[in-house]
């Protein structure tokens, strides 16, 4: 159990710079996830915090302590990595006994941790076999309980799931989520992923070009995105996005024009934007209701139908050159080459600035 | 489908005598090509080895007679009555053409003295020398090899030699690891560098650095002394290179996940380093053990007295000016081959499972 905090925290490889000063503050016993595209430093960042990689600047700190120049081995932590790593000349007991001989544990102590996590996490048969005798899922949990046995203050997991098939990922995913339940340790989580960031995170912190864009719980960075880059990264099937501009400004919400298509009314702030001003609508596949209503209501021409029998997508041609993916629950009669009438409800829809930054005008009510 | 009916041979013998006709009843001439090719290879490779072994039993005359023949055979000798040494014997051919085995007393000129061996009593006769030929038999002149441990320092040479395989060995592996090591998986200025600088070495032949290095040793007192072979010999260029290459396919995240588990930088090279290295160490192992077992320039210079001499010093003893012991020198060469052979045997096998099991992730 334990805190962590970063501050202004900055790495350069050599005149690269990768992080830029990114600020954070985990509680203790929170569940957190790093995620964002590859190459967005969150890797980098999480062995900044697990004393792999050296800080360039800033601070880190755990437990009040300032951490910079404290080792990995002292750190107190413990990582899950991708490629699990597991010790391929050692059998699955010498690699999970192997951190508590260096620190000179009795061997019985040993032995007691070793079985209380094999017995976690249900590898209690294995323990004689070596590494390359182990299926993936086994070997991740062998990574696992590698890292249980320390009893870390935090927990650092690097993609652990990626090279695992989409079946035992989900399996697993359970699995570490019942885990983090049960010990209640804080734990750093990396993927890039964001059906593994929305389903097992506290708290998301999502990271771009060694930027944090935004940090929140997965429902609030689903439901009020900070930016396009978020709004766009966050959800499956992707956020809709239609370029624009600023039509009309009212008290209830600010109307947008998208050429060619038609006007749409949002519930936002205009945050000092002018009329004319150009911006982007962004709506979720979830959100589009498939019908007429009173407003906000536009022709889609349907280019393909998925049915997977609880759900339909449709994909559908706006005019203007524009895509637009909705989401109907139940099945439908509709065929690809009909067009139907789509109603964007004014709530559901975010308003991003086209500037730097791109971020979400601020939402009414 | 045919072919399936057949039965396949199975086993080592099956393996050897596999052939792509086999099945037809016939062989292919791809097969005669193999066996032909194959056949000569061993006679290539292994003719000068077993000539080696069986001319290491051949007597001295044996040895000096021409043509030279394959298997040991020896003029016989027998205790004859009357004389104190044994005599040699001859098949000598009378001039009413019978042949007898008789032992030959004393050569005249062209004319021998011999006496019938069975019958010593009966006096000698007069035989020129082209009426006799010498008497063969199948010999295995073991003495060859009692000689070298009666009264030749075998067992002192042989000691000598495994000292500083052994120990130059051991000291080869351990500083070209941690060298190889700091060069593979650390990063800091001027590693590559150092890196070509070590392997630049290689460019300069080891004949330029003699006399620097006999001088270096010398000053160090280590003349006459086996440490004075093993010092220069264990920072090997090849030795780091073939390591560092190896090492660096070791991920990683293997010595990364070792700092995570509290293990210190000694640590993660000896518990984890040093065994994933496991088969180039063997195999820089079964090079430096040839090195220093078959060096003879570098301890030829650095030890002179007699008892300090490594196996191949000992046997380069055996070739004087005037006479070179071709019997003890063959006889030598056999059981200086020996430890080495077996050394290759083992360790070989041994490279192949290391790899085995590193190859699969």
């Amino acid at each position: 159990m334990a805190t962590l905090s970063l501050d202004k925290l900055v790495k350069r490889f050599g005149e690269l710079e990768v992080i830029h000063g990114v600020d954070l503050s985990i509680d203790s016993g929170e569940f957190v996830v790093f995620v964002g595209p590859s190459g967005c430093g969150k890797s980098t960042l999480l062995r900044m915090i697990a004393g792999l990689e050296s800080v360039t600047d800033g601070e880190i700190v755990i437990d009040g302590d300032v951490v910079n120049a404290i080792p990995a081995s002292q750190r107190g932590l413990a990582m899950v990595f991708q490629t699990y790593a597991l010790y391929p000349h050692m059998t699955v007991w010498q690699n999970l006994a192997f951190g508590l001989e260096n620190i000179n544990m009795p061997k019985p102590e040993i032995a007691e941790r070793v079985h209380k996590a094999a017995t976690l996490l249900q590898i209690g048969e294995l323990l004689e076999r070596k590494p390359k005798q182990l299926s993936g899922g086994q070997r991740q949990r062998v990574a696992i309980g590698r890292a249980i046995v320390r009893q870390p203050k935090i927990f650092l997991f690097d993609e652990p799931l990626s090279n695992l098939d989409a079946e035992l990922r989900v399996q697993m995913r359970v699995e570490i989520a019942a885990l983090h339940k049960r010990l209640g340790n804080t734990m750093i989580y990396v993927t890039h992923d964001q059906v593994e960031a929305m389903t097992m995170a506290d708290k998301i912190v999502v990271l771009r070009h060694g930027y944090i864009e935004q940090i929140g719980p997965p429902l609030a960075l689903f439901n009020n995105p900070a930016n396009r880059f978020v709004a766009g990264f966050i959800g499956s099937p992707r956020m809709n996005m239609v370029e624009g501009s600023v039509a009309a400004i009212a008290e209830d919400g600010v109307t947008v024009d998208l050429p060619q298509i038609g006007r749409i009314t949002a519930t936002v702030t205009a945050d000092g934007l002018g009329v004319g001003a150009p911006i982007t609508l962004g709506i979720r596949p979830q959100h589009i209701h498939v019908g007429a209503e009173a407003i906000n209501t536009i022709q889609a021409s349907v280019r393909m139908v998925e049915h997977l029998g609880a759900d339909t997508y449709f994909y559908c041609d706006l005019p203007g050159d524009h895509a637009v993916t909705v989401h109907m629950a139940g099945q439908s009669r509709v065929t690809a080459g009909d067009t139907i009438p789509i109603a964007l409800p004014a709530p559901d829809c975010h308003v991003f600035r086209t500037d730097a930054g791109e971020v979400a005008l601020g939402r009414l009510g | 489908m045919a072919d399936a009916a057949l039965p396949v041979r199975r086993g080592v013998l099956g393996f050897l005598i596999n052939a792509r006709g086999a099945r037809a009843g016939r062989l292919h001439w791809t097969d005669w090509f193999t066996y032909l090719y194959l056949g000569l290879g061993l006679i290539v490779m292994f003719g000068p080895v077993l000539w080696l072994v069986l001319s290491s039993f051949k007597t001295t005359g044996a040895l000096e007679e021409f043509p030279p023949t394959f298997l040991p055979y020896g003029q016989a000798y027998a205790e004859v009555e009357g004389h104190a040494d044994p005599l040699p014997l001859f098949t000598v051919t009378h001039e009413d053409g019978t042949q007898q085995v008789m032992a030959q007393i004393r050569r005249l000129g062209i004319v021998s003295q011999m006496v019938d061996p069975a019958d010593p009593d009966a006096g000698w006769i007069r035989v020129p020398i082209d009426q006799r030929v010498p008497y063969r038999e199948f010999h295995f002149a073991v003495e060859n090899y009692t000689f070298l441990f009666d009264q030749f320092n075998f067992l002192r040479y042989f000691w000598n030699s495994v000292f500083i395989t052994v120990v130059a060995t051991l000291i080869t592996l351990l500083f070209n690891a941690m060298a190889a090591y700091a060069l593979a998986k650390y990063d800091f200025k001027g590693r590559m560098t150092i890196f070509i600088f070590i392997i630049a070495t290689l460019m300069i032949p080891p004949t330029i650095v003699l006399v620097p290095t006999f001088l270096v040793v010398s000053e160090m007192g280590l003349l006459n002394n086996p440490w004075g072979v093993i010092w220069p010999a264990v920072a090997t260029p090849t030795g780091v290179f073939l390591l560092r290459q190896y090492m660096l396919t070791i991920p990683d995240d293997l010595i990364d996940a070792a700092r995570m588990d509290n293990a210190s930088e000694w640590r993660i090279f000896w518990r984890i380093i040093m065994p994933l290295a496991a088969p180039a160490l063997a195999v820089l192992a079964i090079f430096s053990i040839m090195w220093r077992w078959n060096e003879f320039l570098w301890p030829l210079i650095v030890l002179s007295r007699s008892e300090t001499f490594t196996l191949q010093l000992a046997l380069n003893s055996f070739q004087g000016d005037l006479l070179t012991q071709w019997n003890y020198l063959l006889a030598m060469t056999v059981l200086t081959l020996l430890p080495i052979t077996l050394v290759f045997a083992f360790l070989q096998r041994f490279i192949t499972t290391g790899i085995a099991s590193a190859g699969v992730k």
